[in-house]
Parts: structure tokens; C-alpha cells; sequence
């Protein structure tokens, strides 16, 4: 099986993507008529908060923390393996993240913008949001620099705004075959100012390359410390089942897992509603299959390590946490995170449904159901037995409301990445051109289409 | 403040933070409670609610976990077979326990809680995002959130209650965290006295609510920086140190007739507060059931 066809013309690798900006199948409308509806339920959800007071949520004491944190580490998770595509196999010459690393980065950026929201929907005080960051005043009040959420905005801001820069630097090229093939109208004007005069000049691709490259070097470090610092949340507290040293590894194992579920979830949409066959091949999605089936293992030895460093840690409290998880009102979302994150991925490991279109839908939504479920599991049950015996009896649900902004922000999500491809070329044209020029040259020097890069 | 210096001594470091002033001098405000005494009447509860202006969230509100008292009676029942109206319980009244080594301030992003220089952990409401990270981060769980906007909801002050309100207390709004202050509002007031006549506040020229209202005297509160408060030598007849984590009860040295101890002490979070053990027997068991 190849990766792509190596005689594909390149001017039908233009024509197809660009077919996409204009002519998708009508599932795409489908999908994006159900994001709005789901954003308008969570926007309600929001507004009925906002306006009665965060009592709707049914958080109290103790339970401080509920869905909202749970699903804006989810969503932060799930930004983390567009950086892996993007930029880590960048730098490794992985040739067939090519045609599926743009989608990847903007599954990046859009979900950063998912994560930031949910901070915003947690605070009690939404229109004071802005006491949280540093800028200059004239009282001379500063954040408190000592608080791991102080630096979770910063690492989230900063993170944001260089997958943005990489997302759009990355894009340059193919914005300018979109204006060259564009018709007058809002799309030209939009792709001539985005384009920034590109030419394909030699000059051009050199300096290009190098912004690419350096980007790319900056933004891996970024990735592994936003996941890090938003475990700090959790570790650096004095709670009994977040202040675990392991934490910011695990974390980062677990967004990686999550974000490559995610990949193959919309790897198998957008392959289907933008006609991208020839592009999206099996060939890549095997990879891509491998790829989540050895992260997930990881993210499980991982689980593993914390269970037995808890167990035999002697420390009474974290140990009570974790038999609470595993038998108290939590258990029945415990066990299936263990059975969706653990379990499901081991038929990836079979060859025959590595390629498996249907399985592989159904495995990956599952796999992303448990790595959400992991999360609540993180921040839920520690409020419901903490340090004090006081705080052992009570239970709670999260309300409507709560269920209703998390739902909410799945279409969000979608709707934002909806549009993103109906706008953007979301196959990456001239990389995909790279890559049938390196298997030719394969070709053409060893006789065979073995090669790759 | 050296890194070794820091983490040798860490309750030292947060004794001066964030003022770089000499630690507690003149004032550090400390409290003892003697459950011995304290008979869960609820008391104490009831004039902290009048005193600092507390919502009464009503049944439904209080059934979702959303009551708002800055000093709760805990029970705590006897684990001896019997069954309800024959078990024991103890009580425990918790307050915020006005850590040295607070775990809610290090967590607050923008600050809004904070050391005093007179050793208390303050609560600003105007600058509370209500990120409710203190919270979460507090091993006794004394802190609370408004859910909901008290000051307009009908059921909580009825128009003809709001001249009830006490004026020196703030009326907090609806997301912002709130936490017992050990009456803060009057602290202020008798330093601001003693300040103008030149001295220093003495034994006795202040209460907080709960030590007020509370029939058995089991709360005595004061400077335990003064050797002559209640307080000061209550702590030091129970050899109760604030900055170490392991008192001479638990240290198994002394022969131990001692009471004092405080909550959760290995967390280090040296709470202000020093709570007696109870010395009375169990409640004993209604002998007519075991006679033979």
C-alpha cells in the first residue's frame, strides 16, 4: 500500500483541494447545521449562568471544580497532536503526515480556542476575567505569579498564538494558488491580502523554510510545557489525588492520545464530505492507526505507574481517593475510562481494522469518550474525599447547565474547524506535491516505490 | 530570602509574607477552642450569620450544598454499635483556621487573598475573579462561594431585615469567595483605639461573634503574641507551638495529659486555631439493653 499515488499532476492536486472550498458533499452541511444548534444550546446554558449566578452549575461545597475544568483539559489535550503532526514529524521528515498535518494544526488552534472559553465560563466573576492578567494598571495590582493558573493563562496565550502564527505560516504558499485561481469576489480578496505577495520566488522559499523550521522548534517545547503547567493545576495543589509527581508526563501522554483519537475521527469526516480519497489514503490512516495504538499504551503504563505509586506510597489519604474512584459513586465512569482508554485500543492492534473505516470511527469516538471521562476522573472524586472527613458524604450531579455548555462546546468546535476547511485549504497542496516528488525521485533511483523520504 | 532559607524554614518565610516587616509584632491573632466544652448548640453560628452579614440560603439551596456559614458545628458519631437516638456524637465547630502557611493564598491568581501582617488570612471580594481555586486547594473546605446573587434574592433579606444588616460588614455579590475573618470589622476598631492612646490591644477588649454568643466560653480568641492573653497561655500550657508541625502531645515525649492539637497538622499549613481534646467519657450505653 503507498502513501499517495506518485502520478498524481500537480495541477489536479490543485484542483481537487481547491474543489473542496466550493464543493463539498451535503454531510458537511449537515454537520454544520448541528454544531450551530449544539453552540446555541451551550451559549443558552452560558447566558442563563451568567445572568442567575454559578449556583446553576450545581457545583457547591465541597465540590468546587466539576465538568468545566474536566472538558478544558480535554480540550487543551486534544491541541497537542497537531503540534506532534505538525511540527515534531516535521523535524523527523515523516513524509506522510503531509496531506493530514494542516487539518491537525487547525484541530490545534480551534481546540485551544474551545479550552480558553471553559476558563472563562468557570470564573464566578466573568467580567473580571482580566484581574488575571498582567497588564500595567495604575493601582500597580499584579496576578499572583505564584499561581499555577496565572501560568496556565500565560502558557495558554502563548501556545495559542504560535499554533496560530504556524498554522498561517505553514498556509502562505497555498494561499497564493488559491488566489491565482480564485474568481473576483470576497474569497480573492481574502486569500490576496492573507497570500503576502507570495510568488514562489527562490528567495522566497528559502526564507520560508527557515520561519517554518524555526516556528516548528518553537512551538514543541510549548506544547510539552502547556500540558505540564496545566497539570501544575492539580500537582502543585495539597489535594489527595492530584499531588502526584507524575502528573505533568501523564498529562502530556494523555493529550497526545486524545489528540491522535481526535485525528482519526476527523481524518475519516473530512475524507469523506471533501472527497480528499486520493489524499487521505488508507496507507496514511494505518499510520496514523499505529501511531494512537502506541501512544495509548503509553498513556496506560503511565496510568499503571500512578495506580502503584499511590498503593504503595503509605500515604492513607491518595489511597482512599483511589479506592473511592474504583468503588464509590464514580466507579461506573472509572471503570469505563479504564475500559475505553486501555481496552478499545487494543483492536488497533490487528491488522485488519487498522484500515477498518467504520471500526475505526466507532474506536476512536470511544477512545476520546474514555480520555474525557479520565479527565473528570481527575478533578471530580477528589472533592468528594478529600483531606477532610467533613467533605466525605456529599454527593452531586453537574446540572443541566454544566452538561449543556460541555455539549455546546463540541459544536463549537466543530463549527469553527467546519468552517475553517470550507475556507482554508485544509490539505496541505504544495506539501502533497513534495511528497509525490519524493517518490518519484524513489523511484526513479532504486527501481522501486519502497522509498519515502 | 534565600532558596535554602525558604524551604528550611517555610513557615517562617509566610510568617512575613508579603510585608517585609518583623513578624508578628504586635499583633498575631490566634483562637482555642475546648470541644470539651463545646455542647453543638450552634450558638456560635447563629451570631456569626448576624455579625458578617451571612445569606440564609433557605432549604432548597442549603440541600444543593450552597449554605453559607462561616463557622459550622460538625458531628461527628460515636462508632460503638449503638444506633441513632442512643449514639453519641461529638461536635467540632470549624472556622477558617487562619493558616500561616495559607494553601488557599499561594493558589489565588490574581491575589485576592492574602497574609496580614497581623497574621490573618484576608479575603479581598473586589478583586475575586472566583476562580475557586482557594477552595479547592483548602484542606478543611472553610471557604465559600457565593452561587448566587444573595443581596438581590427576596428570600434571603426580606426588604424590612436589610436595617439589620451590620454596616461595618460588606454585602458580598453573587461569585466572589467568602471565609470566616475572626470579625475582622472589629479587630480594626480596637487596634484603631489602642493605636490612638499609644498601646498595644489588651486581653478581653475584643470578641469575635462566636466567642461572644458561645454559653460554655468554649472559644477564647486574643493576641497570642501578648503573654498576658487567654489565648497565649492556653497554647503555652498545651505546649502548642504555631510554627512547628508536630506538637508535644503527638511526640510521645511528654507524659501526655495534653489537649492541644490542630487540624490536618502534617499538611503544614499551621492553622491559628487550637482545638482541646475532649476528656469526658463516651456517653454511656443505656444499661438495660446489655443487662444479660
Amino acid at each position: 500500500m503507498k502513501d499517495i499515488n506518485e502520478d498524481i499532476a500537480w495541477a489536479k492536486i490543485n484542483k481537487d483541494v481547491l474543489k473542496s472550498l466550493e464543493n463539498p458533499r451535503p454531510l458537511y452541511w449537515i454537520i454544520l447545521a448541528v454544531a450551530i444548534a449544539m453552540v446555541a444550546v451551550g451559549v443558552g446554558c452560558e447566558a442563563y449562568q451568567y445572568r442567575v449566578g454559578m449556583g446553576v452549575s450545581n457545583l457547591n461545597n465541597p465540590h468546587m471544580w466539576g465538568l468545566y475544568i474536566a472538558t478544558f483539559i480535554f480540550w487543551i489535550g486534544m491541541s497537542h497532536s497537531g503540534t506532534l503532526l505538525s511540527a515534531i514529524l516535521h523535524l523527523m521528515h515523516a513524509d506522510w503526515r503531509k496531506p493530514i498535518y494542516r487539518f491537525a494544526e487547525a484541530m490545534t488552534t480551534f481546540s485551544l480556542m474551545t479550552a480558553g472559553l471553559f476558563v472563562m465560563v468557570h470564573l464566578g466573576r466573568l467580567w473580571q476575567f482580566y484581574y488575571a492578567l498582567p497588564y500595567p494598571n495604575e493601582r500597580g495590582i499584579w496576578p499572583n505569579f505564584q499561581s499555577p493558573l496565572l501560568w496556565d493563562a500565560m502558557a495558554i496565550f502563548t501556545y495559542l498564538s504560535s499554533s496560530i502564527l504556524f498554522l498561517y505560516v505553514g498556509m502562505i504558499p497555498d494561499l497564493a494558488i488559491c488566489r491565482d485561481n480564485m474568481k473576483d469576489g470576497w474569497r480573492k480578496k481574502l486569500y490576496t491580502a492573507l497570500a503576502l505577495g507570495w510568488e514562489g520566488t527562490d528567495r522566497q522559499w528559502r526564507n520560508f523554510r527557515v520561519t517554518y523550521l524555526t516556528i516548528a522548534c518553537f512551538l514543541i517545547p510549548l506544547a510539552v510545557s502547556v500540558h505540564s503547567i496545566v497539570a501544575s493545576d492539580f500537582a502543585m495543589s495539597q489535594q489527595p489525588g492530584w499531588h502526584v509527581t507524575s502528573f505533568p508526563p501523564y498529562f502530556v501522554a494523555g493529550a497526545l492520545y486524545s489528540g491522535c483519537a481526535a485525528i482519526i475521527t476527523l481524518f475519516i469526516i473530512l475524507r469523506y464530505t471533501f472527497k480528499f480519497e486520493e489524499y487521505m489514503t488508507l496507507s496514511i490512516l494505518k499510520k496514523t492507526v499505529r501511531l494512537t495504538f502506541a501512544i495509548s499504551m503509553v498513556w496506560t503504563y503511565l496510568n499503571l505507574i500512578e495506580f502503584a505509586s499511590v498503593w504503595y506510597g503509605h500515604d492513607q489519604a491518595s489511597k482512599d481517593v483511589l479506592i473511592q474512584k474504583a468503588t464509590g459513586v464514580f466507579a461506573p465512569f472509572w471503570w469505563m475510562m479504564i475500559f475505553c482508554g486501555s481496552i478499545v485500543p487494543l483492536i488497533l492492534a490487528f491488522k485488519r481494522f487498522q484500515t477498518n473505516i467504520p471500526v475505526l470511527l466507532a474506536v476512536s469516538l470511544l477512545l476520546n469518550l474514555g480520555m474525557w471521562l479520565e479527565r473528570w476522573m481527575i478533578v471530580a472524586p477528589t472533592f468528594s474525599h478529600g483531606y477532610y472527613p467533613w467533605t466525605w458524604d456529599n454527593s452531586q450531579w453537574p446540572s443541566f447547565v454544566q452538561w449543556g455548555i460541555v455539549f455546546g462546546s463540541f459544536g463549537w468546535f466543530t463549527l469553527l474547524f467546519m468552517l475553517f476547511c470550507k475556507i482554508f485549504p485544509s490539505v496541505s497542496m504544495y506539501e502533497v506535491k513534495e511528497m509525490v516528488y519524493h517518490r518519484t525521485l524513489a523511484k526513479k533511483n532504486l527501481g522501486t516505490a519502497k522509498g519515502g523520504h | 530570602m534565600s532558596v535554602s532559607n525558604l524551604l528550611s524554614n517555610w513557615s517562617e518565610f509566610r510568617h512575613t509574607h508579603p510585608v517585609d516587616d518583623v513578624p508578628h509584632d504586635p499583633y498575631k491573632w490566634a483562637m482555642a477552642v475546648d470541644l470539651d466544652a463545646c455542647t453543638g448548640c450552634n450558638a456560635c453560628s447563629i451570631a456569626c450569620y448576624a455579625e458578617n452579614n451571612l445569606p440564609v440560603v433557605g432549604k432548597e439551596k442549603y440541600s444543593h450544598g450552597h449554605v453559607m456559614h462561616w463557622i459550622r458545628v460538625e458531628r461527628y458519631w460515636d462508632e460503638d454499635g449503638r444506633e441513632f437516638p442512643d449514639q453519641g456524637a461529638q461536635f467540632l465547630p470549624m472556622m477558617c483556621q487562619q493558616c500561616e502557611a495559607a494553601p488557599c493564598e499561594t493558589v489565588c491568581p490574581v491575589g485576592a487573598t492574602n497574609h496580614t501582617p497581623d497574621g490573618l488570612n484576608s479575603q479581598i471580594y473586589n478583586r475575586c475573579i472566583g476562580s475557586r481555586y482557594c477552595s479547592a486547594n483548602c484542606p478543611f473546605k472553610v471557604r465559600y462561594f457565593n452561587w448566587y446573587d444573595y443581596p438581590t434574592t427576596d428570600d434571603v433579606w426580606p426588604a424590612e431585615m436589610t436595617q439589620q444588616l451590620n454596616p461595618d460588614v460588606s454585602v458580598r455579590g453573587k461569585g466572589v469567595m467568602e471565609k470566616c475573618t475572626f470579625c475582622v470589622q472589629r479587630l480594626t476598631v480596637v487596634k484603631g483605639n489602642a493605636k490612638s492612646e499609644g498601646r498595644i490591644v489588651r486581653e478581653g477588649e475584643v470578641q469575635t461573634a462566636c466567642q461572644q454568643a458561645c454559653p460554655t466560653g468554649a472559644i477564647s480568641f486574643g493576641n497570642i503574641v501578648d503573654p498576658e492573653s487567654r489565648v497565649h497561655k492556653q497554647w503555652q500550657a498545651q505546649q502548642v507551638e504555631l510554627a512547628k508541625d508536630v506538637q508535644a502531645k503527638d511526640t510521645g515525649e511528654v507524659a501526655s495529659d495534653l489537649r492541644g492539637y490542630r487540624i490536618l497538622e502534617e499538611l503544614r499549613a499551621y492553622p491559628s486555631v487550637m482545638y482541646l481534646e475532649r476528656v469526658r467519657e463516651l456517653a454511656p450505653a443505656k444499661s438495660e439493653h446489655h443487662s444479660a
